[in-house]
């Protein structure tokens, strides 16, 4: 009942490498708002760091500041080892870091290779450079085939595709365009049990292929089910940081739930059903 | 960003083995432009039926032309509405240039071509003003736009009989730069000997770089993207405000085009021309498959509508009707163009 670690160390295990994204101390204010205090987080390669929250507890803020939308008022935003402060979101993506928000970012009525390849098109390489389609389908095709999403044809419009499929395409967009730490914003909320599998399987994917992934949801099942790594944010304050190693779902449902009010909750309810 | 940079010898190939052919007929079938292809077909036999008159090539090259003024400015207001926006100032922009350069011309003593240039500056100041104000103001452009037509719509009226004394502008065919201008923007040429207008060269011209444009360049995707989610397009990289003011601004250099043709045809300006005209364009683009709401069409489809604009504007003559029907037969047409056009698409969203 007491494995919560109220103030985690600041080197804590991490296998002993230089983690891709580090936040030291991380604070933000809003005018006198406080929304975030004293966040420490460590984001590996390799690794998916699953970042739990309720309505409220600071979630967005930080991803926000480690996207670069933000900037941190106290503490430190560290980049394989270097302390950085992000400008714009331009900056973060410059240095690998590609954030994936819940609307994604697509063109409902365009192929889906052409919302893969928006703003960053291939051209030919002769005159009049005109558009490499064939090279984008190809590629389209093969980014989202390595992760397992089999689509029979790239020039469907986006919007006909599912939910989950969708949010893979807008995944495997990032990752493509050189991402090295994937940020995904609630990427399960609007999801059914099944499209909702597809996206932690590709979550998963995407860490056995190296990146590093940064998990936001408020769904301990999902985060338990795929994360290496949690931290609990709480009316922003960090509650939880512990590896999936040494806490259980049911201890992660409970934690995130806030603990003893949801044991009065269940009680509750439990005494109406009865 | 390095990895933008891929094999693509090497992802041809597992394109070749795993996208399915999609059935060629049905590909087809759910191009935006297939309703207003059949439309126009259906119209084209009736009056061939209906209207021996027709039947000949002349009475052709006559619905070409009529086809050709609307379909240059349709090809334009097609971009913009593929981009997402309106243009109600597009109907007197017409008259606006004209008259901008036949005055500037007459009273300054210039080279009609110098007339026409300034011309071209103050058409495509028009149009940077409705992208900048539409950009500038999130107001929607229908509201921007309608302002700017009416303001337009003064101005011809008030300057016009202001600097010529009269509704219209004099006669500008003496004047230095006539010939190679009426060359250029008004004369004919003989097809098989028959008469065809220049006109209808540059309604395909623009007809088929805007296509081109569309599908097969950046700007063209870009188009499609602002039209279709701007917030979106805007995420990941596309440069919004630069597009739509640009579009715009093609709105405003079609207009330009189409006024230098009605002034170096018939020499004289009548300042009242062109409203109402913007609403031929919407409707060509519309029947040719353009979604109100931004981010589907085509240019090939604006083409389509104004050919049977064309059509049923000349046919309805050639048959000898009543010509006062046909507004009503052009609201019928729009009408049922939108429907097919949905079932078009719906049928197209389901495969």
């Amino acid at each position: 009942m007491t494995a919560t670690v109220e103030r985690p160390e600041h080197d804590a295990p991490s296998g002993g490498k230089v983690p891709l994204v580090e936040l030291k101390n991380v604070g933000k204010s809003y005018g006198n708002i406080v929304a975030l205090k004293d966040i420490c987080l460590r984001v590996h390669a390799g690794e998916v760091t699953g970042i739990l929250g309720d309505n409220g507890a600071g979630k967005s803020t930080l991803i926000k500041i480690i996207s670069g939308l933000h900037q941190q008022t106290d503490g430190e935003l560290m980049v394989d080892g270097e302390s950085i402060r992000f400008n714009s979101p331009k900056e973060a993506l410059d240095k690998g870091i590609a954030t994936v928000y819940q609307n994604l970012a697509v063109v409902p009525l365009m192929p889906v290779w052409r919302n893969f390849f928006l703003g960053q098109e291939l051209r030919k390489k002769s005159f009049p450079f005109s558009l490499d389609a064939n090279a984008m389908r190809a590629t389209t095709l093969t980014e989202l085939s390595k992760m397992g999403i089999d689509l029979p044809d790239v020039d469907v419009p986006i919007g006909s595709l599912s939910g989950g499929q969708r949010q893979c395409v807008a995944i495997a967009r990032a990752v493509f365009f050189g991402a090295r730490v994937l940020i995904l914003d609630e990427p399960t909320a609007a999801l059914g049990v099944k499209q909702s599998g597809v996206v932690l399987k590709y979550v998963t994917a995407a860490k056995e292929a190296g990146f590093g992934v940064v998990f936001i949801t408020h769904n301990p099942h999902h985060a338990h089910m795929v994360g290496d790594h949690f931290v609990l944010l709480n009316r922003g304050k960090q509650k939880l940081d512990c590896t999936y190693d040494e806490i259980t779902l049911e201890h992660l449902t409970q934690e995130m739930a806030g603990g003893d009010e949801l044991e009065a909750l269940s009680h509750e309810l439990g005494r109406k059903g009865a | 960003m390095s990895t933008t940079h891929v094999d693509m010898a090497e992802r041809k190939v597992v394109h070749d083995e795993r996208v399915k052919e999609r059935n060629r007929v049905q590909r087809l079938l759910i191009r935006p432009e297939m309703g207003a292809l059949l439309g126009a077909i259906v119209i084209f036999i009736a009056f061939f039926i209906v209207a021996p008159p027709f039947r000949s090539p002349e009475a052709l090259a006559t619905v070409l032309y009529a086809s050709s003024t609307i379909g240059i400015m349709a090809c334009a207001v097609a971009l913009l509405m593929i981009g997402g926006e309106f243009d109600l100032s597009a109907g007197v922009a017409v008259t606006f240039s004209s008259l901008a350069a036949s005055m500037l011309a007459y009273n300054l003593h210039l080279n009609l071509w110098v007339g026409a240039a300034m011309a071209l500056v103050m058409a495509l100041a028009v149009g940077f003003l409705n992208g900048y104000l539409v950009q500038r103001t999130k107001i929607p452009s229908f509201l921007i736009t309608l302002g700017t037509f009416l303001m337009l719509q003064g101005i011809n009226l008030a300057v016009t009989k202001l600097v010529a004394g009269q509704v219209a502008t004099p006669s500008v065919s003496d004047m230095a730069g006539w010939d190679t201008a009426k060359a250029v923007f008004a004369s004919s040429f003989t097809v098989l000997g028959v008469s065809v207008r220049i006109t209808v060269v540059w309604w395909l011209l623009f007809t088929i770089v805007a296509t081109y444009v569309l599908f097969k360049t950046r700007i063209g995707n870009w188009i499609f993207a602002v039209g279709g989610d701007q917030d979106s397009a805007r995420a990941v990289g596309v440069p919004v405000t630069a597009v739509k003011i640009g579009l715009f601004m093609f709105v405003g250099f079609s207009a330009w085009f189409v006024g230098m043709h009605y002034l170096f045809s018939f020499n004289t300006v009548q300042s009242g021309q062109g409203v109402s005209n913007e609403f031929l364009y919407i409707i060509a683009a519309v029947i040719g498959g353009c979604l109100l709401t931004g981010g589907y069409g085509t240019a090939i489809g604006a083409a389509i509508g104004a050919f049977i604009f064309g059509m049923t504007n000349q046919g309805i003559v050639y048959a000898g009707w009543n010509p006062d029907w046909f507004k009503f037969f052009l609201g019928a047409m729009l009408l049922f163009a939108v429907v097919a056009n949905n079932a078009f698409r719906n049928y197209a969203a389901k495969r």
